[in-house]
């Protein structure tokens, strides 16, 4: 629907009242939509948001504002293997909130919803080598991989080795054949804290690739929207949904899912999530990290409400929660929705997951 | 040489004109099949390219090639390198341009740079939608001369951006969509289109 239209319009067709003053049925959808949000800006969201960013945690991070690079105070850590990761920003703390001992060693920040330039991704790459390599974590959009691909050949001709991994766990991708594949979403964050976890105690990095790939090949997530997200540069929502559609199946960009379906029950809603990752994967007798995660405007006492449920079908399904996490962890702007990420896990991945971590986004044990 | 630095500085100044007028539409384009950034980020890698002075560079060839740089460094997504690799490739060509077909040479070394990049082919609804109907175009006109080849080129163009509209993304973000991005019109072939029809006004 176009933004000058309203969700209220057609319910006033053949009202008596209709063209006369009269209080509207449902104001808040025929609202002009004017942007709200808290900026200076729209030109300078990122570079502000860094600053901020900066202040904020100066005891774990600090940031190359030119390149945009979020790296670890202790960066390059020395006989350590490198990670890096970046994407578009807005789906904070993804990733910069992921920066510090135990995760990531740097993470670029692209403009809004746009992958990083190579320029950023190599100056991150050489200020974190640590002289055992670097792995980058990539999320698979067409524009994330080209430029990650650029900057490991610039690093390359460095002599810096570069390892890439190229997360794919969204299942709501289904013909991968005839697309740019499966989006990398929710997985990203567990495998982000898993691999900086082995990286921490040492490992080298073609184990830590090999570590990233069991990751992706055991993980699966799908993602469902209540609302599209505004871009500030675009300045109206991404797209328009009525007060009873989800839309199901959506990325992390704000791009419209595999289907609209009528909101219900949050016991239906969240089987619409499982069913899919289950049908992908076989999960029966395993155990898994459950991940419930949060798109930006939907509060914790309903992501709490979905866990609740996701757990209820995981148990007669017969499969074990060894681990969760519940929260806004890989957001897409003020988009309401939440996802829900399974990780089929071995007792490694949950070492490493229980390992101390220090970042902004995901902090214990340190 | 046929094709002077200040000419490649007027096409690419031009086109910088139209991505900047024509931002809002690119990115209510790709609002609907894409997430909404292609004006935006096209217009800011183009004002990066028009602050650029063709003069301070020894050569065409040195010009294009930090044009190209210049996008990839500048624009992002994954419309950065692949304009960026288009400008690298067509400079990696400009030194053999002498004439009409030297210069279908280059322009179909900056199509295959922006396919091996991309891995898109004709009928995945992305700009080469625009660009490869515009190559072969200006080759079968290439003998008439630069300014008949280039009109044909962005005739094609432009006919090859209509045809995007109902076809079914296969790459990029819209191919997420499926058959719900069919009924839209291509961004990234709406802004090729733009530099085609702008080449055809400057060069000849």
């Amino acid at each position: 629907m176009p933004a000058s239209e309203c969700a209220g319009d057609d319910e006033m067709a053949g009202h008596p009242f209709k063209g006369r003053l009269m209080v509207a049925k449902r104001p808040i959808s025929c609202k002009t939509r004017t942007m709200k949000k808290l900026i200076n800006d729209v030109n300078d969201v990122v570079t502000d948001s860094l600053f901020g960013m900066e202040a904020a945690h100066s005891d774990l991070i600090a940031v190359d504002h030119p390149n945009k690079v979020i790296y670890r105070l202790d960066a390059p850590v020395a006989d350590k293997v490198g990670i890096v990761s970046g994407g578009g920003s807005g789906h904070e703390p993804l990733h910069g909130g992921f920066v510090g001992y135990g995760m990531l060693d740097a993470a670029c920040a692209g403009e809004i919803f746009t992958s990083p330039v190579p320029d950023q991704v190599y100056a991150a790459t050489k200020l974190v080598d640590g002289g055992r390599g670097v792995l980058h974590i990539v999320k698979n959009y067409t524009g994330d991989v080209m430029n990650f691909d650029m900057a490991a050949e610039m690093a390359g001709a460095d002599g810096i080795r570069v390892e890439a991994v190229v997360v794919d766990d969204d299942v709501a991708v289904q013909d991968s054949l005839y697309t740019a594949g499966r989006r990398g979403v929710g997985l990203t964050v567990l495998l982000e804290k898993i691999v900086g976890a082995a990286a921490e105690e040492g490992k080298d990095l073609d184990y830590i690739a090999a570590l990233a790939k069991r990751v992706i090949a055991n993980g699966r997530s799908m993602g469902l929207a209540l609302s599209g997200c505004t871009v500030p540069a675009a300045g109206k929502p991404s797209f328009e949904l009525a007060d009873d559609e989800i839309e199901l199946g959506i990325g992390i960009h704000g791009e419209p899912g595999r289907s609209k379906e009528k909101l219900g029950p949050a016991s239906d809603m969240a089987e619409k999530l499982v069913r899919p990752i289950l049908d992908d994967l076989d999960y029966r007798g395993s155990e898994v990290i459950a991940f419930v995660n949060g798109m930006g405007a939907t509060p914790l006492i309903e992501l709490y409400i979905m866990y609740n449920e996701v757990v209820k079908i995981l148990e007669a399904e017969g499969i074990r929660v060894v681990r969760s996490l519940v929260g806004n962890y890989i957001t897409s702007l003020d988009m309401a929705g939440c996802s829900v990420t399974l990780l089929r896990s071995d007792d490694e991945m949950v070492h490493l997951w229980d390992a101390p971590v220090a970042t902004a986004g995901l902090r214990w044990g340190r | 040489m046929a094709i002077d630095q200040a000419a490649l500085g007027a096409w690419l100044a031009d086109f910088a004109d139209q991505i900047h007028q024509g931002a809002d539409q690119l990115t209510d384009l790709d609002r609907e099949i894409g997430d909404g950034d292609h004006g935006s980020n096209m217009d800011r890698g183009m004002k990066a390219v028009a602050a650029l002075d063709p003069n301070d560079f020894a050569s065409g060839a040195d010009y294009l090639k930090k044009v190209g740089m210049t996008l990839v460094s500048t624009v992002g997504g994954a419309s950065g390198p692949i304009y960026g690799t288009f400008f690298l490739r067509l400079g990696a060509a400009w030194s053999s341009v002498n004439d009409a077909p030297t210069l279908g040479l280059a322009l179909r070394a900056g199509l295959d740079g922006i396919q091996q990049r991309g891995k898109a082919t004709t009928g995945d609804k992305t700009l080469v939608d625009a660009l490869s109907p515009a190559v072969e175009a200006y080759d079968k006109q290439a003998d008439q001369g630069i300014s008949t080849a280039l009109a044909a080129a962005a005739g094609a163009a432009e006919a090859g951006r209509d045809a995007t509209i109902p076809m079914v993304a296969h790459k990029g973000r819209a191919s997420y969509l499926g058959e719900r991005s069919a009924g839209h019109q291509d961004p990234g072939a709406t802004s090729m289109t733009m530099l085609l029809e702008a080449a055809a006004k400057h060069l000849s």
